[in-house]
């Protein structure tokens, strides 16, 4: 930068050129990828926090100007509506629930099928089908099997475990709930499988034999040698389910409609956008969503993403 | 006994029943799915605890009854099928051709605002889709794009290019950068260095990335229920089986047939690259 730059000066130029050719190359490539998913996300976001503060219905959305007049209605509206306030509680159990149950089966899955045996691989493969198949699909089978005329679990319930009569898993307020935890656990416990197999395949072996040769039972080994080793992984997964699941909308929507005690957030905004054409109203539930969101990610972000981006 | 002793014999046989009732939980459903999908709903009103079929009841009647037309008497899934491939394919091969670059710049290239931009992806691929449902619908409202395949399509895309450009950006940035500088001092440009050098390395990355796309937009519902939803010509197959699985006009036997036909293609897919799926959920993190 200083005396010596008489002799430097022409390669500088040529390291200055190359990184201008790479940010221009750069920009060429990635620009109109960014474009279009500012024109599609962020803009479209953006025009959310709008709505949120306009009296809007879906009929009127082909006449109004971007910008109406704007009111604080909705969000008084959405705030002193008990209701929110009730769904946001379900919401709450239900990702809680969802994301502790998925975690705890995968990770019992995962130290099951830690040692090799016959037929591991095949195994291994049918845990990730309930993650992997159509929602729509696995949805419609489990409202079968539940079903109180003709689903199995019904049917087997009464003539093995003696139930008295069927039980409406879906349609009865303290069952649907837990019917659709169960459901959500089912669904992704394979998905905190995969990411715990992974880190065990990484722990190292010496620390588990030291502890064997000390005389530590399996239990002993698992709560002072692995689970250290996986808290991790295991507070990922906890952050990035509980973001899914908070605003989760296929699943429950397909199970129960959002009936019976299952009126998650999310089918709530959709109730509102397309059961009472109140776009408004949806945009400003949506918002106070995306709040609550935006602190669990700048949590992920803080914990997570740092460490990644530096070594990037 | 010892503790030890104890431990470990209880824990081996705890194993296996785990593993037993795993099994039986993750597979049972797409059994049970499958045996349905066989028998006609007389037979299954008749006899409900049954869960195999009898060689008296097999019918593929089912089948028929859910692929013909509407005109013919049946559902319309053939059409079905045939929307949900177009808007899946369509889907894998534009994401793919724009993140390729997009990933390859983020990997390689010092270029203004990168980490801005890698972050702008993250963001959008961890937010979820119900948030961005209703500014979405209510634009291609005023843009005309609903009740259109392509106005899908687009959705689809720009859903599944964060999740591409991660994936492939993590391949790229494990090639060695001294190949392609070997490649640059032989003459090669910036875009023949990429086209030549660094695509066919990032083949089996490209692969899964576009298995894992596909995947994404196969399985999808949410946006096709908001902008569908009115012409059922264009229905895809999970829009099709969740409107008729409303109903009780459509017997539950023929749509358990839809459902097979909504999912064996994944399954198959799944089947033929397992690995590079598995690979395409861990680094792809999480969406759905």
């Amino acid at each position: 930068m200083s005396a010596s730059s008489a002799l430097t000066r022409p390669r500088r130029r040529r390291r200055n050129s190359a990184a201008a050719r790479a940010n221009r190359d750069g920009l060429l490539m990635v620009g109109p990828t960014v474009v279009i998913v500012v024109a599609v996300v962020v803009l479209p976001v953006l025009w959310n926090v709008v709505l949120s503060f306009q009296s809007l219905s879906l009929v009127q959305i082909h006449t109004s100007g971007i910008f109406g007049e704007f009111t604080l209605d909705n969000f008084t509206k959405v705030l002193a509506d008990p209701d929110f306030w009730a769904s946001l509680r379900t919401t709450v159990i239900y990702a809680v629930g969802g994301t502790a149950g998925s975690i705890a089966l995968g990770l019992v899955a995962a130290l099951a099928l830690r040692r090799r045996f016959p037929g591991r691989g095949v195994v291994r493969a049918a845990m990730l089908l309930p993650y992997v198949a159509p929602v729509v699909a696995v949805a419609f089978v489990w409202q079968m099997m539940l079903n109180s005329q003709f689903g199995v679990v019904n049917i087997w319930g009464q003539k093995l475990l003696g139930w008295n009569g069927p039980v409406d898993f879906l349609g009865q307020a303290p069952y649907a709930l837990v019917t659709v935890i169960a459901f959500e656990i089912w669904r992704y416990f394979p998905f905190a499988f995969l990411f715990i197999t992974a880190r065990l395949q990484a722990v190292p072996g010496d620390i588990e034999e030291a502890a064997l040769v000390d005389g530590a039972t399996p239990t002993q080994r698992f709560a002072y040698v692995l689970l250290p080793q996986l808290a991790n992984v295991i507070a990922l997964l906890s952050v990035l389910r509980l973001i899914m699941n908070f605003n989760k909308f296929d699943d429950v929507y397909l199970l129960t409609g959002g009936g019976a005690g299952t009126d998650v957030a999310a089918v709530r905004v959709y109730d509102y956008l397309t059961g009472q054409f109140d776009v408004g109203g949806a945009a400003a539930q949506a918002l106070v969503l995306a709040a609550i969101l935006v602190g669990f990610l700048l949590i992920y972000v803080k914990f997570f993403v740092r460490k990644e981006v530096d070594a990037s | 006994m010892t503790r030890l002793a104890v431990e470990e014999r209880t824990l081996t046989v705890l194993r296996w029943l785990v593993i037993a009732f795993l099994l039986v939980i993750t597979v049972f459903p797409f059994y049970y799915m499958l045996v349905l999908s066989f028998v006609p709903i007389e037979q299954l009103l008749l006899h409900p605890s049954r869960i195999y079929v009898t060689a008296g009841e097999f019918t593929l009647g089912t089948y028929h009854q859910v692929l013909a037309s509407v005109q013919d008497g049946g559902q319309g899934f053939a059409g079905f099928l045939r929307n949900s491939a177009e808007v899946a394919v369509a889907t894998v091969v534009v994401s793919l051709v724009v993140s390729i670059p997009g990933a390859y710049a983020i990997a390689r290239l010092r270029f203004f605002a990168r980490r801005q931009v890698s972050a702008l992806f993250l963001a959008v691929y961890m937010f979820p889709a119900i948030v961005l449902a209703i500014p979405l619908f209510v634009a291609f409202a005023k843009l005309g794009l609903v009740e259109s395949l392509v106005g899908l399509t687009i959705v689809y895309v720009v859903l599944t290019v964060p999740v591409s450009i991660h994936m492939l950006r993590q391949y790229f940035e494990t090639i060695p950068e001294s190949i392609e500088e070997a490649a640059a001092l032989d003459g090669a440009g910036r875009i023949a260095t990429m086209l030549r050098i660094t695509l066919p390395l990032a083949i089996p990355s490209i692969m899964s990335t576009g298995l894992y796309v596909f995947m994404i937009a196969w399985n999808e519902f949410l946006f096709a229920l908001l902008l569908l939803t009115p012409r059922r010509d264009l229905w895809t197959v999970s829009l099709g089986l969740a409107q008729l699985s409303n109903g009780i006009e459509v017997p539950k036997t023929v749509l358990m047939a839809g459902s097979v036909i909504l999912t064996v293609p994944i399954v198959l897919l799944y089947g033929l690259a397992e690995r590079a799926l598995t690979e395409g959920l861990t680094t792809g993190a999480d969406k759905g």
